[in-house]
């Protein structure tokens, strides 16, 4: 079908065009940008859903325009790139509906609204991406549209704070150009290919891949947060909750993590990365980041900053599950992409709601929330009972093919990473739990916002109560078709490992 | 009709258009801006015709009255002279439109004649077939930019141009030196001619250096860069934009013309690893320098200097690195135009809201003038070489070359001058969304003034889409393919 | 061809000299006049090169001298307004940091 060409750069440009033209409205025009908003975001749901339909029926979906004059633009819908479009697109959707509540009252809305649609733009691309260059490009564009979000405020902590987030993702993307490059100059092809495409490379040249693997990986991991570059990420708290929100679960973190899948397996293949002895490193640095992002989020009584360091304890169990390259392993890992961008934005939209409608920031504030606001807290707390990885909410999955798939390769150690992390997740948010459920609230809340019948406005209450139970039934029905479960098996037949 | 439009010769035009309308402008000065404006657009509309002429039927060659060359004026255009013009009168156009905001009335008069003047004279060099008329146009372009330079009048602006004039001249007399030296040697100024005799000794070499050091200083490669940043910073936004975006790329176009025809004869690479070094040091210190500015203007003119330095680099890059490297170059030059003439419009922009250029002092005018500030933001993507732009595409050619050709040095300056580069936008940038300490009165700035910066910014970046038509353009006369194949 | 080769090295020499003034000389009077002794230098290194061994003399050389001096008389008269623009809103006639260098 013709149309199937095209279908990937439409995906793209549902929310490229809707930003553009809000960018140029006044703010005053709030229907006509709710609408564009709304309209892009369902749009492009239901594009994404059509292809999702086509590939589990393989059929191909490509767009493909010349950039240079022997390399590509290519968009690509393979299995994996859907799973990362469908988790972006549905999210954004959410996030939408949450910040048009979240930012009601506040300046601005034109510029935010503009770049937050720019800012998917870039993770959709990143995910369509069917070579190195159109990710790369993608990429970057996701670190300059989401720098406007983090100085939003205009405060100079604001300013501080982006300055340091792009010193961390400027310096990333240099490496990722230099790797990209390079690996360019020595094998002449980026395209993605399942399996990867570097295996009959010639055995000496293997140094320099592994030089290359590192670069890659330096420069993406920056995004993933890993060990030792996440400093910008609990600073990047200053941004307003959608922000927060769309950095962790769906974009920027998530973009990083995703490249790691990319890099791994369909760069270099599995077993090819496996055989330059390149994974066991990255395997003990995702398990180190762990273990080092929950014992920091442990002592934070910022609420939103100790979610903050649960990221980036919880993403690199992606990086764990894609690392210790076995194919059990590999599912939890690339399913846990999507387990843990549902149950994120739940805690953030959460904390969000909190803070806009009690003025509650600090964990030590948060005495008996869950009477004030029962249905905030009920999403909180199957989002924290996600993230320990307590059945039957979604974390339960990943983790537990995580575990087996390490047994399965002899790793066992990781079977400890992981029990020491859960019994740390719960030490950071079963107190809150407690916290808000069964001590007494205090006589005044520090900053209360009347919004009549409902605890919160309804367009910040709906939007965690959706992803909640999403996380919820992602764990339930992880054994239907089109599960994210299911798709992540699909994925890793057709593109990571021989059959 | 179309067989009759081929016919025209509008590279003449192209030269006669802008020398008469600076003379119309000159003796009536009342009406100064109309016709500059009109001319600007009939500029732009005959490059578009001579482009498709050269689409049509190759090479384009005219002889001026019949008289040949040496005596003569021979005109020549290839896709790399239509890359130029091209340039010349898109940033043209806009500037333009962009002044007449910029300007007062009794400025018009001043301002229209000599940009016009400049204009002939860039056009002129760019399709220039000889080296004597090389000197010629050269010439007249250095004093027409010098006397833009010092149109404001004020101190800083007359004495940088006074070290603007007596830097170019002397440049010039060591350009005409060695292209005395080349006459007296092989008997010819034609290019053409020319690139069929020189041959390697010791006149050649001496012309090679003489040539190449005045076109260095004139180009403002380090260490002769001294006289850029006060020229350029000290001048009207507008000029500012023309100096950084085309009056230094002519001289590095000449350069880059000379080499390929004419200095192909060495061998060895001693002269080509030096201007290497060179642009290296520029690409770092320039940058180092931008980082270090306090004003905003200072800051945009250091880091032309940074840019002068990445076309330096493909020297080295091209001795095996083929054609693919002089691309990259010439995509570098187009887009360091576009996103250079943009950012020194918007610093124009800001200085007119705020009346300073204080980085630290922007307070907030990323909401009050967030089309300028928009422009910054895109014109620096593709000055740090961030996809999708122009520069990246330039930058992605060069590093694969080095990296191809294992010149880990040049790889790494390029890398670490993109992160600098980086650096000192995103400081701009930071300070655009915060409040100044001290807030400042706001005058409002045209909207015209605000959407050419934009228009300028925003074809850096597209740039970035089109390389390969606008590759297959620039390789009309096959000027790069003489030193290798491309794949 | 000695007297020839004789016009050519003083026409060097007179580029080498105008150079270091150029470059040494703090006043801008000085610096301008340097240039045109510079140029002086370059177009008598021309012309003696134009008179080479044959029966007519070369006319390029001369033409191009002739332009040469019409650009020279011309930039001249431009250094001079500016400088006479520098030496009227700021004592003596030197660019800035000459003048911080030397006092």
């Amino acid at each position: 079908m013709i149309w199937n060409n095209w279908i990937p750069l439409l995906v793209v440009l549902s929310s490229l065009l809707p930003g553009l033209v809000i960018f140029t409205l006044s703010e005053k025009q709030w229907r006509v940008r709710t609408f564009l908003n709304i309209f892009g975001a369902v749009a492009k749901l239901g594009l994404v859903g059509w292809m999702l339909w086509g590939v589990y029926h393989e059929q191909h979906f490509e767009t493909r325009l010349a950039l240079l004059p022997d390399l590509d633009l290519v968009l690509r819908a393979g299995p994996l790139a859907l799973f990362f479009v469908s988790l972006s697109t549905l999210l954004w959707l959410v996030t939408t509906v949450y910040a048009i509540g979240y930012l009601e009252h506040s300046p601005h809305r034109s510029r935010f609204f503009g770049f937050f649609s720019l800012c998917v733009t870039a993770t959709v691309g990143v995910a369509l991406a069917g070579n190195l260059i159109t990710f790369l490009l993608f990429y970057e564009l996701l670190t300059l549209s989401t720098y406007p979000l983090i100085v939003h405020r205009g405060t100079e902590e604001a300013r501080k704070a982006g300055q340091s987030y792009l010193t961390y993702t400027i310096l990333g993307g240099a490496l990722l150009l230099f790797g990209t490059v390079w690996l360019y100059s020595l094998v002449g092809t980026l395209e993605f290919t399942p399996r990867g495409f570097l295996s009959q490379v010639d055995a000496q040249h293997h140094p320099t891949l592994i030089i290359i693997f590192v670069l890659l990986i330096g420069g993406l991991g920056v995004k993933a947060a890993l060990i030792p570059f996440n400093g910008w990420l609990p600073k990047a708290m200053v941004a307003p909750a959608p922000v927060s929100a769309l950095l962790h679960a769906v974009a920027v973190v998530k973009a990083g993590a995703f490249g790691i899948i990319r890099v791994v397996y369909d760069v270099f293949g599995i077993d090819f990365a496996a055989s330059l002895g390149v994974t066991a490193p990255l395997a003990w640095l995702a398990a180190a980041t762990i273990i080092y992002g929950s014992l920091r989020a442990l002592f934070q009584d910022d609420l939103k900053r100790r979610l903050a360091y649960s990221t980036i304890s919880q993403v690199s169990y992606i990086a764990l599950g894609v690392a210790i390259a076995g194919p059990l392993a590999s599912i939890g890992g690339v399913v846990h992409l999507v387990h843990q961008g549902v149950m994120k934005i739940t805690l953030f939209f959460c904390a969000g709601n909190l803070a806009e409608t009690l003025g509650v920031h600090k964990i030590s504030e948060m005495n008996g929330v869950g009477r004030r606001m029962p249905w905030t807290m009920a999403a909180f707390t199957i989002g924290a009972f996600g993230m320990i990885g307590a059945p039957p909410v979604a974390g339960f999955i990943s983790k537990w093919y995580i575990g087996l798939g390490a047994l399965e390769v002899d790793q066992g150690w990781v079977l400890l990473v992981l029990a020491g992390s859960s019994l740390l997740n719960a030490a950071y948010f079963l107190p809150i739990l407690h916290a808000a459920w069964f001590r007494k609230p205090p006589e005044k809340w520090p900053h209360e916002h009347d919004f009549g019948r409902h605890e919160t406005s309804l367009a910040l209450l709906i939007p965690p109560l959706i992803t909640a139970s999403l996380a919820l039934l992602a764990g339930v029905l992880a054994m239907l078709p089109f599960s994210p479960l299911e798709w992540a098996k699909l994925i890793s037949v057709r593109e990571f490992y021989t059959p | 009709m179309g067989a009759q439009l081929i016919q025209v010769d509008w590279a003449v035009v192209l030269i006669m258009l802008p020398l008469s309308a600076a003379m119309l402008g000159f003796l009536l000065p009342g009406m100064a801006r109309n016709i500059g404006l009109l001319a600007a657009l009939l500029i732009l509309f005959t490059v578009v015709g001579l482009g498709w002429q050269l689409t049509q039927t190759g090479v384009y060659s005219h002889v001026a009255g019949g008289w040949l060359a040496p005596l003569g004026i021979q005109l020549h255009a290839d896709g790399f002279s239509l890359l130029m013009l091209a340039t010349s009168a898109i940033v043209g156009v806009a500037v333009s439109i962009y002044s007449t905001g910029y300007f007062k009335a009794a400025d018009d008069q001043r301002f229209w004649p000599t940009w016009l003047l400049l204009w002939a004279a860039l056009n002129a060099l760019f399709l220039a077939a000889d080296v004597f008329n090389l000197y010629v146009t050269l010439e007249l372009l250095g004093l027409s930019a010098v006397t833009l330079a010092s149109l404001t009048g004020s101190k800083d602006s007359v004495s940088a141009a006074m070290r603007y004039l007596l830097s170019t001249l002397l440049g010039s007399l060591a350009f005409l030196l060695g292209i005395g030296l080349l006459y007296h040697q092989y008997g010819s100024v034609d290019i053409a001619i020319l690139s069929e005799r020189v041959n390697d000794s010791t006149v050649s070499w001496a012309a090679l250096g003489l040539i190449t050091a005045g076109l260095a200083l004139k180009t403002a490669l380090f260490p002769f860069h001294f006289w850029l940043p006060p020229a350029h910073a000290s001048a009207p936004a507008p000029v500012s934009a023309l100096l950084s975006a085309l009056v230094v790329k002519a001289s590095f176009y000449i350069l880059l013309r000379l080499w390929l025809g004419l200095f192909d004869f060495q061998q060895d690479s001693t002269v080509a690893n030096m201007l290497g070094i060179l642009g290296a040091t520029a690409v770092l210190w320039g940058s180092i320098q931008a980082l270090r500015q306090i004003r905003l203007k200072m800051l945009v003119a250091y880091s032309t200097v940074a840019q002068i330095g990445y076309l330096f680099l493909a020297f080295p890059l091209a001795q095996t690195g083929g054609n693919r490297v002089w691309y990259a170059v010439a995509y570098l030059m187009l887009s360091h135009a576009l996103a250079k003439a943009a950012m020194f419009l918007v610093a124009g922009n800001m200085m007119l809201f705020g009346g300073h250029d204080r980085i630290v002092n922007l307070d907030r005018v990323v909401q009050r003038l967030p089309v300028t500030v928009a422009a910054f933001g895109l014109a620096g993507v593709s000055i740090m070489g961030l996809p999708p732009s122009g520069g990246f595409i330039a930058k992605w050619l060069l590093l694969e070359a080095a990296l191809a050709q294992g010149h880990w040095g040049i790889a790494g300056i390029m890398m670490l001058g993109g992160i600098l580069a980086a650096a000192y936008v995103f400081k701009v940038l930071g300070y655009a969304f915060i409040p100044s300490p001290v807030p400042h009165q706001a005058v409002s700035v045209p909207a015209r003034m605000q959407w050419m910066a934009l228009l300028l910014a925003t074809l850096a970046i597209m740039a970035g889409f089109v390389a390969q038509p606008l590759m297959q353009l620039i390789g009309i006369g096959a000027l790069f393919d003489s030193t290798g194949s491309m794949p | 061809m000695s007297m020839l080769f004789f016009y050519a090295l003083i026409g060097v020499g007179l580029f080498t000299l105008g150079l270091l003034a150029l470059v040494v000389q703090p006043h801008l009077l000085q610096k301008i006049l340097a240039l045109n002794v510079m140029g002086s230098g370059v177009f008598l290194l021309l012309v003696a090169l134009g008179g080479r061994s044959q029966p007519v003399v070369d006319v390029v050389p001369q033409a191009m001298v002739i332009t040469g001096i019409v650009v020279a008389v011309s930039a001249t008269a431009m250094a001079l307004t500016l400088m006479l623009n520098l030496s009227r809103s700021s004592p003596g006639a030197q660019l800035p940091e000459d003048q911080s260098a030397d006092s």
